[in-house]
């Protein structure tokens, strides 16, 4: 039996734990079941071994489950997670999953929840060790165009990169018009071709929209790619003879941003900043800021940090994290504060496009 | 069948998020508040310590704030500035109504 099929089960009631043994050994692909009847035990056992699954209680003396699953979400991003409980305040469903805990589950009283519990836990398990065909396959924004055109399609695509949204309308697989980040026409197709993520929908074609787009999609793609290499290309071949661009120089132009500042996990590199004259006061004051209340979160249990809002009478700012880039954005102070937070997402879209 | 018993344990706390608002002052005592009882005490003070320091460290960087708004999925701190104290809003969230108390 290999590791992936080992269960871990956290209650601090050892009869529970019993009868969850029992319970689970009729799961059809007959995992190990080990118990704990503390936080601190189920650590030790995880620490020592690997699990593929933990399903825990939330109430238990010293620690309790959220403060367990905070830990182990953490520390062991791949092992799967279950709560097992009592509790029916919607506020710990929530918070459970705010976490990132992959089911929530009332402890089964009836024949047939025990039966739908065994069923979930069983694809809990089998998900990554199933052969065949599932899911769904990750494709670049190209090979999705090339394979609509080649097949002589007629589409509407829609693709999403966070808050920015992208459309190209393809007809008898030739592309008729794009749209997408305030622009139509081929620059549109070029700038979402520019987007390295994102997910897309194939919507149902729309025959009358008129054609803006005079070029066939491979001059098109390859314009792209063309542009591509260049823009990697640049830094090394012609980094010498012209100014590095700053990759902050395109957020700093959106609409609203007074400045913009990125940091770094390491305190120790120099934050890179646009629109601020003396940026390592303001990088401090956020380092400070991130570090203080992530640290609040998680005495709170009240999950990992999202946002930092603050508004002021020169200006607003704004605190988030994409990747492991810290921002820290000055906004107008005539937005309101829906209008920071929703341009505050925007910023760390294109920064991750 | 014995199970429904057998489930129906309910031994320690849980801590929750509460609801609620508080009145502190620049020292970072607690002058008034909603927030329930049961909400520890401490915990209520280590909020508004970060939030006063928040509040202090934006004016130290030529930042002056007068609102501060903290996101976590669960929880919204809305702190106010209140003259070098904070009058402090706390509103656990529901997952899947993010705009709920927005």
């Amino acid at each position: 039996m290999g590791t992936n099929q080992k269960i871990l089960l956290l209650d601090d009631d050892p009869d529970l734990l019993d009868m969850y043994r029992e319970i689970l050994a009729q799961l059809p692909s007959r995992p190990e079941i080990h118990t704990a009847t503390s936080g601190n035990r189920a650590m030790a056992m995880l620490e020592a071994e690997p699990f593929r699954l933990l399903i825990s209680d939330l109430k238990m003396p010293k620690m309790d489950g959220l403060q367990v699953l905070s830990i182990v979400r953490r520390k062991y991003p791949q092992l799967r997670t279950v709560v097992l409980t009592s509790v029916v305040d919607e506020q710990f469903r929530s918070r459970v999953y705010a976490l990132g805990v992959d089911l929530f589950w009332h402890k089964p009283g009836t024949e047939q929840e025990i039966k739908l519990f065994l069923e979930c836990l069983e694809s809990l398990l089998g998900r990554e060790t199933e052969g065949g065909f599932r899911g769904v396959q990750s494709k670049s924004l190209v090979d999705i165009i090339q394979l609509e055109c080649i097949s002589q399609s007629s589409s509407l695509l829609r693709i999403t990169n966070g808050p920015l949204t992208g459309k190209i309308w393809i007809q008898d697989g030739e592309l008729m018009d794009a749209e997408g980040a305030g622009l139509t026409g081929e620059a549109a197709f070029q700038k979402i071709l520019s987007w390295r993520t994102g997910v897309f929908e194939s919507l149902p074609p729309e025959p009358s929209r008129p054609r803006t787009i005079s070029k066939s999609y491979s001059a098109l793609l390859l314009e792209g790619a063309q542009a591509f290499d260049e823009s990697r290309s640049s830094g090394a071949i012609e980094g010498e003879a012209k100014p590095a661009v700053s990759p902050l120089a395109e957020l700093s132009q959106v609409e609203g941003v007074e400045f913009i500042l990125a940091m770094k996990p390491d305190p120790s590199a120099p934050a890179e900043a646009r629109g601020l004259e003396n940026p390592e006061r303001m990088a401090a004051w956020s380092r400070q800021s991130f570090e203080r209340f992530r640290a609040l979160g998680e005495q709170l249990q009240a999950g990992p940090l999202e946002r930092i809002e603050g508004l002021g009478p020169q200006r607003h700012v704004a605190l988030a994290c994409q990747g492991d880039t810290a921002f820290c954005v000055g906004w107008r102070h005539s937005m309101t504060r829906q209008q920071v937070g929703e341009m505050m997402k925007r910023v760390l879209a294109l920064w991750a496009s | 069948m014995g199970l429904l018993t057998l489930f129906a344990k309910s031994p320690g706390t849980l801590l929750k998020l509460p609801s609620g608002s508080f009145t502190v002052d620049c020292e970072g005592c607690v002058v008034v508040g909603t927030v329930p009882s049961s909400f520890p005490e401490s915990l209520v003070h280590d909020i508004a310590r970060e939030v006063l320091a928040a509040f202090r460290g934006a004016e130290a960087a030529q930042l002056p704030l007068s609102e501060l708004v903290v996101n976590y999925p669960s929880l919204k701190i809305t702190a106010r500035d209140l003259r070098g104290g904070a009058v402090i809003f706390l509103s656990p969230k529901a997952i899947y109504a993010p705009d709920a108390h927005h």
